[in-house]
């Protein structure tokens, strides 16, 4: 009996400990959050698609662009890999029946959610205007939004990941299957490991930090008012502290998704396995030292600025490392390109992209320039749309069949992929093209000279928005009509694959065989078509 | 894109000599990186008959190769764009000084002889000119495409910028800092004249006094000068030909007396005490206006001294 004939009422679901009902509790919120933020950002693309600000007025403006950054950020990015596929998966990859803490995890879920719903009823009242970032001393003084109930929001949702990656690190720790070391772990699960760490280490930060600025603006504690004696400039510290370690806990986890699907494409062994793992550590703990490089001109001493660029110079190289790896991963395989590769390699394209134009702007003198300008914008997103929502969309079609029992219809799987990928073009790179002619962000209106490429921009945002869309009904097809899948439609390595699609209550009805090594595919035995 | 791109000052051609550079460098990789991907996804697609395959083995020696040259490349890069970055936060010890005063949603701008402007300034080409920011509110920021240049102001402290122009014409100035409502129309323009255009402009019609007049005004009406003047009996260091110039603190410390230096002396003089001096003076915080501050730093800017601290 799988998982998913436990029970079929509303409470089986929703008191459920079993980490895979977790995990599709997670997805279907997930996807809530993320139209609702996807809204919200069409709208915006709508708006710029005249320089006049003639759609919505200056304010609303300001509150769908904080609306866009927070759903996006806290209650799409953060959790999506992890808290779905982290939680379907990790357990099956190590050959563990659940989580160390089953209960916290669905506590963690309740949380997630209980925040999130804040922050919705924050925007029902009225929404926010500060933008994601909640600088002060305008987000303490001056905003007229609802501020502390949306920071509330933010703050209920940090303790559900704290939770989610405790828990996971405990289980990578103890639930592994006898025999396998840490050098046998798949990379999902480095990937995953190394997110915990973070997650656990800097959300702590966020929370402290959220409060702080709380109670500054409830009772102008002075922590950050320059006129009590407080600085402004310490909240950018404390919020990046959190926020620039927060970026790879969106984009480690992705790189994880894209290390199982490649080699499994590929018939190949990951190439230069060890590096990936170190590289994943590398830039897990690098990524802590590099929060000032989005201060070069906050007015922080020269001196920091330096160590700051350096630092961030360094963690590009592990980085580089893995897109080269995936690349070398295909030499001499035997590859085909099915909907989950698409976005896996789509994937890569837009990581590196993201990943070299963030070289620009770790550049010292360049950053001066390029800085709260367009080119900002469209390098986070080609790190964190570019490469988290596809490797999110990657996962979704690679372990839709182990999930819900059922396989994708690969033509339209992959008409979806190369829409969404085109379509990711088409809005982002304009806008690089923005930022290095001076287009500064979060303007509701333009100077007339810059609207041909904020109109393709938007243009651009419609292919992508019809291709988000079009999985959703494709996905929801499947459910009903699609094929069975077998235990392991793509005949992948990975102790997932075997057990049955969906899995039974308890992961295995026997104890699965520990391979030899990971990624053990051989491109000179080919497999046979997806079934 | 018209004048917000032009390389109007002396520091544009340097960054985008850099920015050439990066967009060659990253451009090479990108362009390899996706020639090798699309050569590999058809090469070794599962379709193809005629081609060898098998297991690849470790490579350290590539994995080595590709670790340290992107290492070495990003150090050169590193080194020359913070070379870059040094220069513009060292202005010349002559620069015109212009008061910059950040406020929701505007720019207010003061030049040394009185004469303001908002949202608009008027700067002598082939002039360094140096601006001491500081906002009343909410964090701004200045920004000016056209000079590559972009600094945060922030309340509670000034940050300096400075640069030359080298181009006449008019170039869009931006706040770049969202800060509220109206932050996209807090837009103007820099006028870049000719030096004696420029001379013309800034004394037509002006009947203010000028900054340091103006702070020297306040200097005594605030009774600074009765600790501060020299003859007088209370104890309190001379201020002429302080800006610029190296401080012993009591506690041992020294620093460079800057803009930052004498506005925390005002508001907060129990931070750095000088040394021999008893710290007896008390805060001014709530007396003095933004204005007077930025007066009062005028008028020891104009006693002499070293002027031109780095940041």
């Amino acid at each position: 009996m799988s998982y998913l004939d436990e029970g079929h009422t509303i409470k089986s679901w929703l008191t459920s400990t079993d980490h895979k009902r977790i995990a599709i509790l997670y997805a279907i919120s997930i996807s809530v959050f993320f139209f609702v933020g996807g809204a919200a950002a069409t709208l915006i693309r709508l708006e710029l698609a005249t320089p006049a600000g003639d759609l919505v007025s200056h304010d609303t403006y300001n509150r769908l662009f904080t609306a866009h950054g927070v759903i996006m950020v806290w209650l799409f990015l953060i959790p999506s890999i992890p808290s779905v596929f982290g939680n379907f998966l990790l357990p099956l990859m190590i050959g563990a029946k659940d989580l160390a803490f089953p209960r916290l995890n669905l506590l963690s879920w309740y949380l997630y959610v209980a925040g999130g719903v804040l922050v919705l009823c924050a925007l029902a009242a009225g929404g926010v205007d500060t933008g994601w970032t909640f600088y002060t001393p305008y987000s303490t003084m001056f905003s007229n939004g609802y501020v502390v109930l949306t920071l509330f929001g933010v703050f209920v949702t940090g303790f559900s990941s704290i939770l989610t990656g405790l828990n996971f690190i405990v289980t990578v720790h103890h639930l592994r299957m006898p025999g396998m070391g840490w050098f046998r772990l798949p990379l999902f699960i480095w990937a995953i490991y190394a997110t915990s760490l973070i997650l656990v280490l800097a959300t702590p930060v966020l929370a402290m930090t959220t409060l702080l600025l709380v109670a500054e603006r409830l009772w102008h504690i002075g922590v950050f008012d320059p006129a009590l004696g407080g600085d402004p400039i310490l909240f950018q510290h404390l919020f990046w502290f959190y926020s620039h370690p927060a970026v790879y806990i969106m984009v480690l986890p992705a790189m994880g998704v894209a290390s199982e699907i490649i080699p499994c494409f590929a018939r190949q062994r990951i190439f230069g396995y060890r590096f990936m793992a170190y590289a994943i550590l590398g830039i897990a703990s690098i990524g802590f030292l590099v929060w000032g490089h989005h201060m070069f001109v906050s007015g922080q001493s020269m001196a920091a600025s330096m160590v700051f660029s350096l630092l961030s110079f360094l963690v590009a190289i592990p980085s580089a490392i893995k897109v080269f790896n995936w690349t070398a991963t295909l030499y001499k395989g035997s590859l085909r390109f099915e909907a989950p590769m698409l976005y896996a390699l789509g994937f890569v394209g837009l990581f590196m992209i993201g990943g070299l134009t963030g070289l620009f702007l770790a550049s010292l003198a360049l950053d001066v320039h390029l800085t709260d300008t367009y080119f900002v914008v469209s390098h986070f997103h080609y790190i964190m749309v570019g490469g988290t929502v596809m490797a999110y969309f990657g996962a979704l079609h690679f372990w839709w069949p182990k999930v819900t029992g059922k396989l994708v219809p690969d033509l339209w799987a992959r008409i979806a992929a190369v829409l969404i990928f085109l379509g990711f073009n088409f809005t982002f790179f304009p806008q690089y093209l923005l930022g290095v002619a001076g287009m500064p962000r979060r303007y509701h209106q333009y100077p007339p000279q810059f609207q041909v490429l904020h109109l393709l921009s938007s243009a651009g945002a419609v292919v992508l928005a019809i291709g988000y869309l079009l999985p959703l009904f494709y996905l929801a097809w499947s459910l009903r009509y699609g094929q069975r899948a077998s235990a392991n439609p793509w005949d992948a390595r990975g102790l997932e694959w075997e057990t049955s699609s969906p899995p039974p209550t308890h992961n295995f009805t026997h104890p699965p065989q520990l391979p030899e090594r990971v990624y053990d595919y051989d491109p000179t035995s080919p497999r046979a078509v997806a079934q | 894109m018209n004048s917000t791109l032009a390389e109007a000052s002396s520091i544009a051609r340097s960054t985008d000599l850099l920015f050439g550079a990066m967009l060659l460098l990253c451009g090479v990789m990108a362009i390899g990186i996706c020639f090798v991907l699309l050569f590999f996804c058809i090469r070794y697609r599962a379709g193809n008959r005629k081609v060898d395959r098998g297991v690849v083995g470790r490579k350290l020696g590539v994995e080595l190769t590709w670790t340290l040259v992107p290492l070495a490349l990003f150090i050169v890069i590193f080194t020359w764009a913070a070379h870059d970055f040094s220069e513009l936060y060292r202005p010349p010890a002559d620069a015109l000084p212009i008061s910059v005063e950040a406020k929701q949603w505007m720019w207010k701008l003061q030049h040394r002889n009185g004469k303001r402007e908002i949202n608009e300034l008027h700067v002598p080409l082939g002039q360094p000119v140096k601006l001491v920011m500081s906002s009343q509110d909410a964090i701004h920021s200045f920004f000016v495409p056209a000079f590559r240049i972009k600094q945060d102001v922030v309340p509670g402290r000034y940050t300096t910028l400075w640069f030359t122009a080298t181009q006449l014409g008019e170039f869009p100035l931006f706040c770049s800092e969202y800060c509220g409502s109206s932050h996209s129309q807090m837009i103007g323009r820099i006028v870049v004249l000719a030096p004696a255009d420029f001379g013309r402009w800034l004394q037509a019609g002006t009947s203010q006094p000028s900054l340091a007049q103006y702070g020297y005004a306040r200097f005594r009406q605030l009774g600074c000068s009765g600790c501060h003047a020299a003859g007088s009996t209370v104890h309190a260091p001379a201020l002429e030909g302080l800006l610029g110039r190296t401080v012993h603190l009591q506690d041992g410390r020294t620093l460079v007396a800057d803009e930052n230096y004498i506005r925390d002396s005002i508001l907060l003089p129990q931070k750095d005490v000088v040394a021999g001096f008893a710290p007896v003076m008390p805060s001014f915080a709530g007396q003095v206006s933004e204005e007077d501050i930025q007066g009062l730093v005028a008028w020891i800017r104009s006693t002499g001294g070293p002027q031109g601290a780095p940041r």
